[in-house]
């Protein structure tokens, strides 16, 4: 294939210009004022991310010139919430500096809330401030351009590169323009992997057209995790995914109803369920259901049950909340704001939550570090809160040197959210500097094989298709090739069928996982021979192959714990209990990049607040 | 007729990649309905207010709308529903609380931190950005305990 190689020399890349990526653009030119800081972007850093519809909240604030809450209190709700484990150092460390993030965002013209009484932040709930984030996205990538050097939208990042004079150096990253075809070689002394979580991992409740009515966005393809996974970095509680309760089709968030509206859920014939389930839950996971407040995971697993004993449909109960107008308008604006596919399913469907009490559901798995949830990268803390067995040197850099993660790369560090990925985004990027500084002059060695044979893989799927497309009519039905749509169907089926996805309630054994992991080998053997018709559907394999990948290393992770550590988002039938004897650790796993074979270990919790 | 004139904005800021131009028509159009997500970025970039969404078809009825019009210069964003029955609910909420990018600092042109702040825990703004008076906050590593029990 003819596509022309485009070179770019820098001292830090950003892989991913989400909440992450921003923010790590924007603080690594702070500290490296006269680096070289260029960001690759998949769509166009104006939207893209997660937040590329907007919020209308920001969920990690912690409201220290008033005194609402100290690091030390984000760090038990974190780990309250994840059944006891998170990395409080590294949670403590976001936490600690998020404010400053956030007051930034408000100077630069992100309305936020104020409570016209006290004149503070509108608080949606202890750790949401209530905002008008329509924009953003477009926001804080303005401070992202004013930054970096250079910034390339609408590059997809295959793959990492790696030194070749030292073993375990990352040298840069290549991708490929979707809209030129042209191969970008990046070569940097340290990246930042900014990129996004694993949407459409497992099989969605939508189907069809609205398949892509995902919780977390379709364009969220996991190559946070593939990127590092397969340059053998280190990686962490890739089985705690997570199942999201939300407004039934649309996914409309329920934070806001919950804690500002105060609505409430009930089973289909007016009863409160959740307390019905208190022993049973208690049974499975002892005196975790009592702490305060509720594990999300332990609201869900009553939410299933209630479910599966056939009181069904569950509802929000709105009717009451929305005769207050002002609820009302704030009920709406909260989806308008950041899940406009909840008004559209309410419009729809003729639901005025005024007079209808709106169903909810629980969502398909997914696997992703910045929100409730800790999957990701294993990385070092920072120096002055981190145990020694946590510390390697540079915050935020996983187990490869020079590479760096944030936001959903980062495991370890539920509860970030938005602003909480932008600070580690930034604290990320000010290591990085420090990084360069000391090993700048190092002389990295990429040979021109190492970027050659990968673009050659990377164009793989056009060829594919451009020779098999000779053998058949037309269609879409060929005997060589399989499509990116084709690759993902089959992956979602496997997750969903063997490792707790929603066909299933969540419900998986070893048995099962082996079995997974037997189908999800054969269709890596398949991905070699995925067709791609055009750019677009080249953009798409990649993806594909990313969310292939961290399937892999989430089955790896969700087999070594024996144990349900979380009943709500997924459940080990072999292993009905949570195990704190045994399982009060934190998994690691590493998949050796020349044999493909992984090793798990498990790492000791730390806990640095009482 | 569509009001598209092919400008390609929509192309441009699309997360998923799935406006496209029409090669014959020279318009554009949603070439993967199945990996949108519904964010109306399309909708609120286009000049023309050419888009009309249907909700997905696998659950959402016909006869509803949801349209949106961004304003940039007024900072604002207005969105009006239509159900299915012909209700219709309108919305107006600001986007930005200042004229447009111009509060957004460019850093190189901050005083050069020193190397000892680049030594310190400490981030751009800080720890004045903050708005406390005690410092950045740390923790004493002794305490620190390893295994279940908090």
């Amino acid at each position: 294939m003819g596509f022309k190689t485009v070179f770019e020399d820098c001292d830090i890349l950003v892989v991913g210009g989400g909440m992450g990526g921003t923010g790590a653009a924007y603080e690594s030119r702070y500290w490296g004022r006269d680096l070289k800081i260029v960001v690759a972007e998949k769509a166009n850093i104006d939207r893209s991310g997660a937040v590329a519809q907007g919020l209308y909240a920001i969920n990690c604030y912690m409201g220290m010139q008033w005194d609402e809450n100290q690091p030390e209190d984000h760090v038990r709700y974190a780990r309250n919430d994840l059944m006891g484990m998170v990395r409080e150092d590294l949670a403590y460390d976001m936490a600690r500096h998020v404010d400053s993030t956030v007051h930034k965002f408000e100077e630069w013209g992100l309305p936020l809330m104020r409570d016209p009484e006290t004149g503070r932040y509108q608080r949606e709930g202890k750790w949401q401030i209530m905002i008008h984030g329509e924009s953003y996205k477009p926001i804080v990538a303005e401070a992202a351009r004013k930054s970096a050097d250079k910034i390339y939208n609408r590059i997809m990042v295959t793959h990492l590169l790696m030194d070749e004079s030292r073993p375990n150096r990352v040298g840069g990253a290549v991708g490929f323009n979707v809209r030129t075809g042209d191969f970008h070689v990046f070569r940097a002394k340290a990246v930042i992997v900014g990129a996004g979580g694993a949407s459409h991992i497992f099989k969605p409740r939508s189907v069809g057209e609205g398949m892509g009515r995902t919780w977390y966005a379709p364009w969220s393809s996991a190559s946070a995790y593939a990127l590092p996974i397969l340059v053998g970095a280190k990686m962490t509680q890739m089985e705690n995914r997570i199942v999201l309760c939300r407004f039934k089709d649309g996914y409309g968030p329920v934070g806001a109803y919950f804690l500002h509206l105060k609505t409430y859920t009930q089973n289909a014939y007016g009863e409160e369920y959740e307390s019905k389930w208190y022993d049973h839950t208690k049974n499975l996971v002892g005196e975790y259901i009592d702490h305060h407040p509720t594990p999300t995971c332990l609201r869900n697993h009553a939410f299933i049950e209630e479910m599966k004993a056939g009181r069904g449909p569950i509802h929000m109960v709105t009717k009451e909340a929305f005769q207050d107008p002002h609820k009302e308008v704030i009920g709406w604006e909260n989806f308008l704001g950041m899940t406009v596919g909840q008004a559209v399913v309410w419009a729809s469907q003729d639901i005025d939550p005024k007079y209808t009490n709106p169903e909810l559901t629980t969502s398909e798995p997914y696997v992703m570090g910045s929100h409730a949830t800790c999957s990701g990268a294993w990385a070092s803390g920072p120096e002055d809160v981190s145990p020694d067995e946590y510390y390697w040197g540079y915050n935020r850099m996983m187990t490869v040197e020079g590479l760096f993660g944030a936001g959903d790369a980062l495991g370890g560090t539920a509860h970030a959210f938005s602003s909480g990925s932008f600070t580690e985004g930034r604290l990320a990027a000010k290591a990085a500097v420090r990084f360069v500084r000391d090993h700048g002059k190092d002389d990295i060695k990429i040979s021109d094989k190492q970027f050659e044979d990968l673009k050659s893989t990377v164009y793989k799927p056009l060829e594919n298709y451009e020779i098999g497309r000779n053998e058949i009519v037309g269609g879409t039905v060929s005997p060589s090739y399989i499509l990116p749509i084709h690759g993902l169907q089959r992956l979602e089926k496997i997750m969903d069928e063997y490792a707790g996805g929603i066909s299933n309630n969540y419900m998986t054994n070893e048995p099962m996982l082996l079995r997974g992991m037997h189908l999800l080998k054969t269709l890596q053997e398949d991905l070699d021979h995925i067709g791609a018709e055009d750019l677009h559907q080249l953009q798409r394999a990649w993806e594909l192959r990313h969310r292939a990948i961290a399937s892999e290393c989430v089955v790896q992770h969700t087999l070594f714990r024996e144990e349900t550590r979380w009943p709500g988002y997924y459940y080990r039938g072999d292993f009905m209990k949570l195990d704190d004897e045994n399982w009060h650790a934190l998994t690691l796993s590493r998949r050796d990049p020349e044999s493909g074979e992984w090793t798990m270990e498990k790492a000791p919790v730390y806990h640095i607040v009482d | 007729m569509t009001r598209c004139d092919g400008c390609g904005h929509c192309v441009d800021i699309c997360p998923s990649d799935i406006m496209h131009i029409d090669k014959t028509y020279r318009r554009a159009l949603n070439i993967e309905p199945n990996m949108c997500w519904e964010c109306y970025s399309c909708v609120k970039a286009c000049p023309q207010n050419a888009i009309d969404c249907r909700g997905y078809a696998d659950f959402a009825p016909l006869g509803h709308s949801v349209r949106v019009l961004r304003e940039e210069e007024k900072g604002t964003i207005s969105w009006r529903i239509k159900f299915r029955d012909g209700r219709e609910k309108n919305f107006i909420s600001p986007i930005t609380t200042e004229p447009w990018g111009e509060k957004i600092p460019r850093l190189a042109d901050l005083a050069v931190p020193s190397e000892e702040a680049l030594e310190s825990q400490l981030l751009c703004y800080e720890p004045d950005a903050l708005n406390i008076e005690t410092g950045l906050p740390t923790i004493d590593k002794s305490k620190f305990k390893q295994g279940v029990y908090y």
